[in-house]
């Protein structure tokens, strides 16, 4: 599926996603993406940590507070972590943390972990656009964002 | 104050075409801290690298963006440039507005505003950056090859030439893989035996080679350059180093109905065996699911016979840990289960057989000592199909969970089998059917049109639909694309040309080397174009079929490849390593133990500590110690501390925290 990312009039809700890839496979799928021109809209945008167990939930909740509408967390898929097992604490932790978020009204929609090995450059472009679609039907998202923040 | 200076790569027209480079660059000069900010046509090149360098020192930077193609790609180089200007090669960071930004997004402005946030991101985190100075790490020097098909064997040999040890670990009793059971080999028709077997025995005897046959690798720790391996070595029940290899308790044996594995079960062996004639190790070994006397304690008659005592039915898997410098996969590969394709019959008749028992039905060591002979009543076929792509190249998602890839070697095979069966037996009509018939190589596609112009092998484009055993004879039937017709051949024999997979074992042993593979199992290379023997975990190499489908010549190119790369790190006495690791801040550590059980490494320990407390008494607390030279960073550690002592350099939570902040400005 592709999200219509043509800018046309500001009104047009566009997210603020911020997408946390593992260098080892998820970033290198993303590189793949690229590689191939594979499009997803320009909404998504990449932070590379060393492995998706290094995503502090409190990345996450900054993210939110400062103005994020989504955060997706990639990682290598169960079994093929290059350090072996982090991708498990991620998800045990990202579970925990997406459940406490949607209890105080952030939608399970915003969040989600994916597995993206660097073969699977496809599934990096459709599961950003599915994640984009997802979030934009969502529309903005205000609950935690600190004010301050904003501009 | 910092003063960084951010450089905008056009990458030719790969960046500039979807990115406003220059307004990317103007964006990055009101940044905080940027003092200079330029746009040039190619980063890389070496003039875009001397005004990096130049720049440096001109305006004294203390921190580099280059906003370019990925890192992955020349993180690198840019390293390397700013630090022979005299600054630490960690105060860099790269933007990545090619493979993430311009290459994905066709609307100019959308890709402009994405590379400003990006850089913006990407300045923010060089703020933070520390100078990092790498370490070191000593070099053991030797090398582990897992697999002793010809890829192993052949990388061994070129390690130990060049003077380094070696251990093959191979999971069978014996070295050779899948040649050892070939007849004759493409394209050039020599037996595999005769080209095979030296390799095996000089490996054998090579001073600097140990074969730890019937063995596996079941546990690996450490990383590049000191490497810990654990290796279950499996009974034999026979003594290694006692047995002769004479071969009398394998005339002996009473249990003689054993399916041989060697010859595809196309015949019998007995409990104890050798797996073949010119098996390395020769020495005998017991088969304890067949065994009578490990079975039930009742037999005994080759511990009788065997005059040097070397049968020992009291023998037990034993483990031994082994220490290397590198390590490489040598697996290769396996034929797929065709269960899936009954429409061939393979279930149905014993003549519907796939080209690995083809290969052994013409071998003279084989089942039936050469002579090409029905399996079902050993009666001489005189008509033969041999059908191509079985499993391969299916779509996605096919119900039969065939590959989607091309096996590569089958049409050489085929063609080989087809010409060696008319050369043998010109009295028999050979048919092979295709999809298409792939044979680039050199000296590969003459060898094909022998077959089909010389030999008058008929070549027939179109799949066979069905085979159906009936009296005695196999109906193929198929239908003909060139000609537009359906066809019916009366075979006695058809032959399936089996897709080829990864042996089974290589995802488990993936996931021990923490080495990634695709989606096919096949060990993925570093670099698909420029780093094809390297898998991407660093200390691990890869050699012949198990990285992909591969004939001999090719299997055989890739081990000396490998091989070389292993010499070259061998070489070395120490190793620079990654000096993005994590720290625990001592003074914060509340000794909770929480960061050493996360710690796939064991790279974390607890120490005593004295402290100096405020009021000048001495305080003893327990406080986390990394070993910098065992971590790897992947920053598990950081995430669990409750108290925020561990951290890690190069991603620190302050840099991180400073590129969301970035990005969701
Ligand atoms: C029917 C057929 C005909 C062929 N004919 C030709 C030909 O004519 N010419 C040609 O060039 N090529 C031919 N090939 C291809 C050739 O067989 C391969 O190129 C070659 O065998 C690849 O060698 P390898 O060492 O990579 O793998 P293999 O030969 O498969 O060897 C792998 C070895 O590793 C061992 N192993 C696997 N997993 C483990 C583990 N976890 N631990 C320890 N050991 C392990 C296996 O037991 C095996 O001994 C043919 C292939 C087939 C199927």
């Amino acid at each position: 599926m592709q999200v219509n990312n043509s800018t046309g009039s500001k009104d047009v809700f566009r997210p603020k996603i911020v997408a946390f890839c593992c260098n080892w496979c998820s970033y290198a799928g993303a590189d793949l993406a690229g590689t191939n021109r594979l499009n997803y809209p320009a909404d998504v945008k990449i932070i590379r940590v060393p492995c998706s167990c290094r995503v502090n939930p409190l990345f996450v909740l900054q993210a939110f507070q400062r103005g994020a509408d989504g955060v997706i967390i990639c990682g290598c898929h169960p079994g093929d972590c290059h350090y072996t097992s982090g991708n498990y604490y991620a998800r045990r932790r990202m579970t925990l943390l997406f459940s406490m978020l949607d209890f105080m009204g952030i939608e399970k929609g915003r969040t989600r972990v994916e597995w993206v090995s660097a073969a699977e450059g496809a599934k990096f472009a459709d599961t950003m656009n599915d994640f984009v679609s997802t979030v934009t039907a969502l529309g903005e998202n205000r609950r935690l964002e600190d004010l301050r923040c904003r501009k | 104050m910092h003063r960084i200076g951010v450089f905008v790569c056009h990458c030719g027209t790969n960046i500039a075409s979807t990115v406003d480079v220059k307004a990317v660059a103007e964006a990055a000069a009101k940044e905080p801290g940027v003092v200079f900010s330029a746009d040039y046509q190619y980063m890389c090149s070496e003039a875009g690298q001397n005004l990096i360098k130049d720049t440096i020192k001109e305006k004294n930077l203390t921190g580099v963006v280059v906003c370019s193609c990925s890192p992955r790609m020349h993180e690198n180089t840019f390293r390397k440039a700013v630090s022979a200007a005299g600054l630490n090669p960690y105060l860099l960071e790269v933007a990545n507005i090619r493979e993430q930004c311009s290459w994905i997004h066709k609307d100019i402005k959308d890709g402009t505003e994405k590379a400003i946030v990006l850089t913006r991101a990407a300045i923010a985190k060089v703020v933070l950056n520390a100078p990092l100075v790498a370490g070191t790490s000593p070099v053991t020097k030797r090398a582990l090859v897992i697999g002793g098909g010809i890829a192993g064997i052949q990388t061994a040999l070129d390690i130990a030439d060049a003077g380094f040890e070696v251990d093959i670990v191979e999971k069978r009793p014996t070295i050779g893989g899948k040649m050892a059971q070939l007849d004759k080999t493409f394209p050039t028709l020599d037996c595999a035996a005769c080209i095979l077997t030296p390799k095996m025995v000089e490996a054998a005897q090579h001073e600097k080679i140990r074969i730890l046959s019937y063995s596996e690798v079941c546990g690996v720790k450490g990383f590049v350059g000191s490497f810990k391996v654990k290796i279950k070595r499996k009974a034999r029940f026979v003594k290694e180093d006692v047995c002769t290899g004479c071969g009398l308790c394998t005339e002996k044996c009473p249990m003689k109905r054993v399916p041989n594995e060697f010859n595809l079960g196309m015949d019998e062996r007995r409990a104890i065996y050798i797996p073949f004639a010119q098996a390395v190790p020769k020495v005998a070994v017991i088969d304890p699911d067949h065994c009578n006397m490990l079975k039930n304690g009742k037999c005994g008659v080759c511990a009788k016979v065997c005059s040097v005592g070397a049968i020992d039915y009291k023998a037990q898997d034993s483990f031994v840990e082994e220490d290397y410098g590198a390590i490489v996969v040598a697996t290769g590969f396996e034929p797929i289960n065709i269960d899936a394709y009954d429409e061939f019959a393979y279930s149905q008749s014993k003549d519907v057989v796939t080209s690995l028992e083809y290969e052994r039905l013409m071998n003279a060591a084989g089942p039936t000592g050469g002579k090409l002979l029905r399996p079902s009543d050993g009666k001489h076929p005189h008509t033969i199909v041999f059908v191509q792509c079985v499993g391969s190249r299916e779509s996605d998602g096919s119900p039969k969970c065939g590959k989607s890839y091309c096996s590569k070697i089958c049409c050489m095979y085929t063609a080989k089998h087809a010409m060696l069966t008319r050369e043998k037996y010109p009295d028999t009509e050979v048919y092979v059917f295709y999809i298409d018939v792939r044979t680039p190589g050199k000296g590969f596609d003459e060898f094909y049109r022998r077959a089909a112009e010389q030999y008058g092998v008929h070549y027939v484009k179109g799949m066979v639909g069905k085979v159906v055993p009936e009296n005695g004879v196999l109906k193929v039937r198929a239908f003909d694309l060139i000609a537009g017709e359906q066809l019916q051949i009366n075979a006695d024999m058809v032959v399936l040309a089996t897709a080829i997979e990864p042996d089974k074992t290589a995802r488990p042993l993936a996931t021990l080397l923490t080495a990634s593979m695709d989606t096919n199992d096949f060990f993925t290379e570093a670099h698909p174009k420029l780093r094809p023997v390297e898998s991407p975990t660093a200390g691990i190499f890869l050699s012949g079929a198990c990285q992909g489908p591969k004939d001999i010549p090719e299997t055989v190119a890739q081990a000396g490849a490998a091989a070389a790369k292993v010499v070259g790190l061998l070489a070395k006495d120490s190793i620079v390593c990654n000096p993005c690791v994590a720290h625990s801040d001592e003074k914060l550590c509340n000794g909770c133990s929480r960061c050493e059980r996360v710690c796939p490494y064991g790279a974390i320990t607890y120490v005593d500590k004295e402290f100096k407390m405020p009021d000048r008494s001495i305080k003893i607390r327990r406080v986390s110690q990394v070993n910098e030279a065992v971590c790897q960073g992947c920053g598990a550690c950081t995430v669990v501390c409750p108290s925020g002592a561990m951290d890690l350099k190069g991603f620190s939570t302050e840099q991180l925290r400073a590129e969301v902040d970035a990005i969701c400005k």
